[in-house]
């Protein structure tokens, strides 16, 4: 027997305030678990989410990190919108960092200035292409791309460890599967001494406003939601669901792309095995918590970005496992589709028997 | 079809089969059965007639255990009972058909029967039995035919079969004529009487007021989740049956005729088609016209290829480009919107999902179609043209909502047709497809749309319209055309054909040259 039903009218202001009861319930959870390893929450959370801020450094690494999730979220809550789920946008990111990187490797030692704009367009095309193959797949063999999306994210990972171990490995590295260190006409030169936030976070910034442009006033963005919400309607409107998938796809793997650059020719300004702490996956999380919104994504954006540090002075200073920041993110994301569920629906009272 | 129902010779004096008292059923957003009483004789045919809405199906559901009551007694031959689910509803002796089918295509006739029954597992006997009862009822049926092979009519005499294996006490029937000809329902009626003279008593739900007057003994109306009065069918008219059922006079259309010039604006020919579903209806060459200020009529049972004709005229489904022509010009190979672009409106069957997005209000469903209308500029949006488009559409077509913010789930599913067609007609077609204008809509609003349309269809605009009600059809079209097993008949003006003739052909009988590919009769007919 279902024990929920349907709301007659879901309440907006509900589905706004859900990712808002989320992070509250992942605090109370939170709290359980650092009282059950013996450490004070108000300590632990002190921790995690104060103590990152409370210096310059802090703040530009929060930059660092909110960056790529941003970007990544922001071209993927495009495609989900059109209920198209690309979840390798891990895999786009890393192709855009090898072509990014490639571009880096091949123009070592020339000085000048074209050089990171070119590895920039390489990443965005590098990443485009790597959501176009499950675009191609999905359009003309019906294959479901919330697979091959995934499965192609393996399948970069491992192209990138090929390359970091044979054909671009660093000679001088001392059999590191890494790549030389790139040069300075190869990176985003930092904004301040000494501190890691850079140009590429101008990249996230502009796209945040086309994004919120396209999507709350383009025709376009408004057949990929209504492909998303009523497959059916947007046929009959004559919009084409081959379309957006491939425009789904294709963007969402560029912005992933570019975030790949940002990191390779940003604070990694090498190719190795650690360009993402899983930043195509996160962004995931990103993108739902900021209700798809562009605005919300920023702000969502911020937060994860923040969990990432929390979880790094979190084992420093609490000698906490590094899988909590994970353990945060999933209670965040657990939480979240649990508020959604919510919003939609509500328990149903237990049967009385009406009549003996 | 106005055969006299036999005089009822229950016991008049005797114990009710089934006695109602108070029963209450609410929803979140709607009471759909207040206070409900009703009174059923062994061997009566009751009628429980009203409006889509009305609360009937929610009132047989109850009766058969699939939902509970909020309040309210059950009483089953004088004894107070709790029906917590249907088996318990069937072993009582309840069975019911319900409007919608629930069989395995790819299983047969009796392998599906053995699913549902509560009994041990036995194929042959289960098959003896099958045909034994189908025998003694008139209801044809070969227990090793696939189900996907029958028609909609024979998929209902399995489900009747299956309840009378059980030999119910008491039958429900919800809405079992609309997927049926005007033949097959007389055959259904023949059955029904044996059944009743034999002390079943039958539920019998319905809006269809003459099909009330020949079979049932009385009748219970409902208005709004109330019960609004009870009759003796054969001493009302229909008219007072629908004053009972809507609260007023049946309202009638205007049918002036069309003066402008005829020519032909929408033609299909040789229009083939085999449709990706597997359970789907093969179009087979099919060719029809539409003139400027008529409306044609394609009647028809649903899974006769409605849905495939629908596609293919609407551009859902593509194909070669001479197939469907508009004023003259190619467009078979056009998808949905550069259809629309060269002057083609549709307003498809489901509102909610395809003629509609459900989540979105009414402003942006402007938008979904008319973005040619200037709600769209440059790649951009334009809000404000939009929300100006709805109000327009929602002031003209009197659409009874919260604005144009409302989103489209919000509105009763006539005020959503209103608006829909409103908006199609906005963009000033030359050609305009509609399928089941009023199907679930209330009888104000169905009689506002059959006038919208024909006051459309006399400024020109050249109307098709497909519908599984006949009456519609009769009502509205000027010419009629059926389409049967993928195959459409020649249109013929109303005035030379009747409801009878369109049966026969609604049971694919129409021409000479098809019936040597027909399916050849099966084993128990």
């Amino acid at each position: 027997m279902p024990l929920l039903e349907a709301r007659p009218t879901p309440s907006p202001q509900m589905r706004l305030l859900a990712p808002l009861i989320a992070i509250g319930l992942t605090l109370a959870v939170g709290s359980l678990l650092f009282l059950s390893l013996g450490k004070s929450p108000v300590e632990a959370f002190g921790v995690f989410f104060i103590q990152p801020l409370s210096s310059g450094n802090g703040w530009s690494e929060l930059m660092v990190k909110a960056g790529p999730l941003i970007l990544i979220a922001q071209g993927l809550a495009v495609g989900f919108r059109a209920r198209i789920y690309n979840i390798g946008a891990e895999g786009q990111l890393i192709m855009g960092a090898l072509a990014g990187g490639g571009v880096a490797i091949a123009f070592d030692g020339v000085d000048a200035w074209w050089v990171l704009p070119l590895m920039v367009l390489a990443g965005a095309l590098g990443g485009a292409v790597w959501g176009a193959i499950p675009a191609l797949l999905r359009t003309r063999f019906n294959a479901q791309e919330t697979l091959t999306t995934l499965m192609l994210a393996y399948v970069a990972t491992f192209t990138l460890s090929y390359m970091v171990n044979g054909p671009w490995r660093d000679p001088e590295g001392m059999n590191f599967p890494q790549s030389i260190l790139f040069g300075d006409p190869a990176l985003f030169a930092p904004w301040f001494e000494g501190m890691r936030v850079n140009a590429s976070l101008l990249i996230a910034a502009f796209a945040s406003a086309a994004f919120w442009f396209f999507t709350s006033r383009s025709f376009l963005a408004y057949q990929l939601t209504v492909g998303g919400l009523a497959p059916a309607a947007a046929r009959y409107a004559g919009f084409s669901a081959d379309r957006t998938v491939w425009l789904s796809l294709v963007l969402s793997g560029l912005t992933a792309g570019l975030a790949g650059v940002g990191e390779v020719a940003g604070p990694v300004g090498q190719l190795n095995l650690n360009i993402s702490p899983g930043y195509g996956f996160a962004a995931i999380i990103v993108a739902y918590l900021g209700r798809l919104n562009a605005i919300g994504i920023v702000l969502a954006g911020l937060l994860m970005a923040l969990l990432y540090l929390g979880g790094e002075a979190a084992q420093v200073a609490l000698q906490l496992p590094a899988a909590i920041t994970g353990l945060f993110q999933g209670m965040l994301l657990f939480f979240l589709l649990g508020a959604d569920v919510f919003v939609d629906y509500r328990l149903k009272p237990r049967p009385k028997p009406a009549y003996a | 079809m106005s055969t006299p129902p036999p005089p009822f010779s229950g016991p008049p004096d005797g114990l009710p089969r089934l006695e109602l008292t108070g029963i209450t059923k609410r929803y979140p957003s709607v009471v759909a059965n207040d206070g409900i009483h009703l009174k059923v004789a062994p061997g009566e045919i009751h009628a429980v007639l009203g409006e889509n809405g009305a609360g009937k199906s929610t009132l047989m559901k109850i009766i058969y255990g699939a939902v509970q009551a909020d309040a309210g007694q059950i009483q089953w031959n004088g004894r107070e009972v709790v029906i917590a689910n249907p088996s318990e509803a069937r072993r009582l002796g309840i069975g019911m058909v319900f409007q919608h089918f629930s069989l395995f295509e790819t299983l047969t006739v009796v392998e599906n029967i053995a699913l549902a029954l509560d009994e041990p597992f036995d194929l042959k006997g289960l098959a003896a039995r099958v045909s034994e009862v189908s025998q003694r009822y008139g209801l044809p049926l070969d227990p090793q035919r696939l189900v996907y092979s029958l028609s909609v009519g024979e998929r209902q005499r399995v489900e009747i079969v299956r309840c009378l294996l059980q030999a119910p006490q008491l039958l429900i029937l919800d809405e079992p004529t609309s997927v049926l000809t005007p033949q097959a329902v007389q055959k259904l009626f023949e059955t029904l009487r044996r059944l009743s003279s034999e002390g079943v008593s039958i539920l019998y739900i319905s809006h269809k007021l003459h099909e009330i007057q020949s079979l049932c003994h009385s009748a219970t109306v409902m208005r709004g989740g109330k019960v609004t009065g009870t009759a003796t069918p054969s001493r009302e008219t229909p008219a007072s049956l629908a004053r009972m059922m809507i609260g007023r006079e049946l309202p009638v259309c205007a049918v002036p005729a069309f003066t402008g010039e005829a020519t032909p604006v929408l033609s299909v020919r040789g229009l083939s088609h085999i449709p990706d579903d597997p359970f789907g209806t093969a179009l087979k060459d099919i060719a029809l016209e539409v003139r400027r200020g008529e409306i044609l009529g394609i009647a028809g049972i649903s899974g006769n290829g409605q849905a495939e004709l629908l596609a293919a005229l609407s551009g859902e489904t593509t194909g070669p480009a001479g197939t469907v022509s508009l004023a003259g010009t190619p467009v078979g190979h056009l998808d949905a919107g550069r259809r629309r672009a060269q002057g083609l409106a549709f307003v498809p069957e489901e509102r909610l999902g395809r003629g509609a997005v459900p989540p979105m209000s009414l402003a942006d469903n402007a938008t979904l179609s008319a973005h040619g209308q200037g709600l769209v500029k440059r790649g951009l949006l334009r809000p404000k043209a939009a929300w100006a488009f709805a109000k327009t559409c929602i002031e003209r077509f009197d659409v009874r909502c919260g604005g144009p913010g409302a989103a489209a789930r919000s509105l009763s599913g006539g005020n959503l047709q209103k608006f829909i067609v409103g908006r199609e007609i906005m963009q000033q077609p030359i050609a305009m497809v509609v399928a089941q204008p009023t199907w679930g809509v209330d009888v104000g609003a169905a009689a506002f749309l059959r006038q919208t349309l024909i006051d459309l269809s006399r400024s020109g605009v050249a109307i098709l319209v497909i519908s599984e009600e006949l009456e519609e059809l009769f009502e509205i079209c000027d010419r009629i055309a059926v389409l049967a097993e993928g195959r459409l008949s020649e249109a013929v003006p109303k005035q030379q054909t009747n409801a009878e003739k369109i049966g026969l052909q609604m049971s694919g009988l129409f021409a000479d040259a098809h019936a040597t590919d027909r399916e050849p009769a099966h084993a128990a007919a």
